[in-house]
């Protein structure tokens, strides 16, 4: 018998500090998987967020840096423009790119830097315990909104990848989920083609994945990745949302 | 033939690898792990298929899959 699947070399081997069923661990796992198989690891440098993967550097075998809050796109610019010859990507969840950092990221986005988001959508706001974020359902229970999410008071949920569908400059948007076996390769592919996307030099793209916060939730693994499938991604379509290299 | 290994001090019991088995094979040690979680253990050792959906779906990436 041969081993056929086991931890990226990309991936330290640390115990992670996630909750039980967390989907940030796989979302880690793919992205060390991609890293691994276009073989940027040793030219790769990461930009981790604040939230739940602000300790990426300690899972990730390779240079990871941290940004303040909200502001890994921005960080990522300054690298990318001044060593334009690394890999970078921005690893960043729904509270940081979509409160504190979305002028960054539509920024980022409306110049076209050359470089990937990976963008892990869990709909609040995970590391300081399940506060309302702007991505949250309509009324979906959190700590800030123990009523549900009310759009008279809090708005509407932001779907990001179409916000920045309409600016020229984005490459590549799509929205991929990991409640299963098949979805989570499918995340894989998408991902991987993202950063394909940036080493030929093709600019922006962005993937976001729409992730499970079991315990912030309030619900068992089971019942979060159940729940991902039947409300969470009815709200965030999956799919293509654009990618201007097929329009061409 | 096939089998997985599960590192039991790595894992966290979050039974999602239990859930995505096709042939039931994953269940839960009886003992706790260094954390305090029971560990996910291959049970029905025979029925293994090597189809890696427990490597996929794992969170803390602790299983290794051989075929």
């Amino acid at each position: 018998m041969k081993k056929i699947l086991s931890r990226p070399e990309s991936l330290k081997d640390n115990q992670m500090h996630y909750c039980p069923g967390c989907g940030h661990g796989i979302i880690h796992r793919l992205v060390a998987e991609a890293i691994d198989e276009l073989g940027v690891r040793e030219k790769t440098i990461a930009v981790a967020p604040v939230g739940c993967a602000v300790f990426a550097y300690d899972y990730f075998n390779f240079d990871t840096t941290e940004a303040p809050h909200g502001r890994p796109p921005a960080v990522a610019t300054g690298i990318k423009r001044t060593n334009p010859d690394k890999f970078v990507f921005t690893y960043q969840g729904d509270g940081d790119i979509s409160a504190i950092g979305m002028s960054e990221t539509i920024h980022a986005a409306n110049r076209g830097e050359n470089i990937t988001i990976i963008f892990v959508n869990n709909a609040n706001y995970g590391m300081t315990g399940g506060q309302m974020a702007p991505t949250t359902l309509i009324g979906q229970v959190t700590e800030t909104t123990p009523f549900g999410r009310d759009p008279k008071r809090e708005g509407y949920p932001i779907h990001l990848c179409e916000l920045l569908s309409s600016l020229t400059a984005t490459t590549y948007l799509e929205r991929v989920s990991i409640y299963n076996p098949k979805n989570i390769i499918n995340a894989k592919r998408a991902i991987k083609k993202a950063f394909q996307y940036q080493i030929e030099g093709k600019g922006f793209s962005l993937i976001e994945v729409i992730s499970n916060c079991p315990v912030d939730w309030g619900m068992t693994p089971l019942d979060s990745i159940k729940w991902v499938e039947e409300k969470f991604i009815e709200e965030f379509k999956l799919g293509l949302i654009k990618d201007k290299t097929e329009q061409i | 033939m096939a089998t997985i290994k599960i590192n039991s001090d790595k894992c966290k019991g979050c039974s999602l690898c239990v859930n995505a088995c096709p042939k039931q094979c994953i269940s839960f040690s009886k003992q706790f792990n260094k954390t305090g979680y029971h560990w996910a253990v291959l049970e029905k050792e025979n029925d293994c298929i090597g189809c890696g959906f427990c490597y996929q779906v794992c969170p803390d990436v602790c299983i290794e899959v051989y075929r």
